[in-house]
């Protein structure tokens, strides 16, 4: 089974984790000015890249804390972990 | 009015965990008073105001008084204590905390413990638990928050020999798990003939 590297907890397998969707979506400045339309896109639309893809991910049976991963979308390799607090790493 | 008495999941297992060879040797824990404690930033004042230095570093516990105290996330802990009521501890905790923005629940109820003793409990826990439980690096100390079998554990180790290890489980899954230990004892104490 795939191992995941939980920030707090270390390597840990991976049915011990959910997948939270796409990391760094900001939530909006104004949002009582958006338009049903801007809200659609904030609420539902998302990324939905070939390759890198920053993710939230939530470590459910260990210490149940949120962090974020860049993931592969079409290797499924895990390429770095990182706490909420700490930037997106920059990737090649 | 009738009294409420708490009983424990485990006590049709009794019979069974008393016939085990002492190589994996299952006892019930007596119940304990748990608390959840909350708190974002610790330092002197409050390893002063609670009696006790919060274990930061991921995956340990300390002794605490009576009790322990275990590492359960960045800004969580358990607190335990076997000689306080389980009100005495949640009221002494939260005055201790409150002052510095933090929380204390009574969680008591939430989890049961079992104690495995014995040279083959390392054997029987890698049946169902895929984190590294050599005593090289879980030794005493050491917690794990993770998966036995089906069921959600905090493992803490009580010697560096790797042969005494304290299982908390959630009391409604305690049932659950007590199968799953005497099913992966098994081999360990069926004698060969």
């Amino acid at each position: 089974m795939q191992l995941i590297a939980c920030p707090w907890c270390g390597p840990r397998e991976e049915v011990e984790f959910s997948y939270g969707g796409q990391a760094h979506v900001p939530y909006p400045d104004s949002p009582a000015e958006l338009s049903d339309e801007e809200w659609a896109h904030y609420v539902f639309f998302r990324d939905n890249p070939r390759g890198r893809f920053a993710e939230r991910w939530n470590h459910n049976a260990g210490c149940r804390r949120w962090f974020n991963a860049i993931r592969d979308t079409s290797t499924y390799r895990f390429e770095s972990v990182y706490r909420l607090d700490d930037p997106k790493p920059v990737t090649p | 009015m009738a009294e409420l008495l708490r009983t424990h999941p485990l006590t049709a297992w009794t019979d069974a965990f008393e016939r085990l060879p002492d190589t994996v040797g299952i006892t019930v824990e007596p119940f304990v008073a748990m608390v959840d404690v909350r708190l974002g930033t610790i330092g002197p004042e409050a390893s002063a105001a609670l009696g006790v230095d919060l274990p930061t570093a991921p995956g340990t516990w300390v002794p605490a008084g009576t009790g322990r105290a275990v590492w359960l996330g960045p800004d969580e802990w358990l607190l335990t204590s076997t000689t306080e009521a389980p009100e005495e501890l949640e009221a002494r905790v939260r005055a201790a905390v409150a002052g510095l923005g933090g929380s204390a629940t009574d969680v008591s109820a939430q989890r049961i413990g079992l104690r495995l003793t014995g040279a083959r409990v390392r054997d029987v826990l890698v049946k169902g638990c895929s984190i590294d439980l050599h005593p090289r690096v879980f030794s005493r100390g050491s917690s794990a928050q993770t998966t036995l079998g089906q069921a959600g554990v905090v493992l803490l180790a009580l010697s560096d020999a790797g042969d005494d290890v304290v299982v908390l489980v959630r009391a409604s899954f305690a049932g659950y798990l007590a199968d799953w230990l005497l099913d992966a004892a098994l081999e360990f104490t069926t004698p060969i003939s």
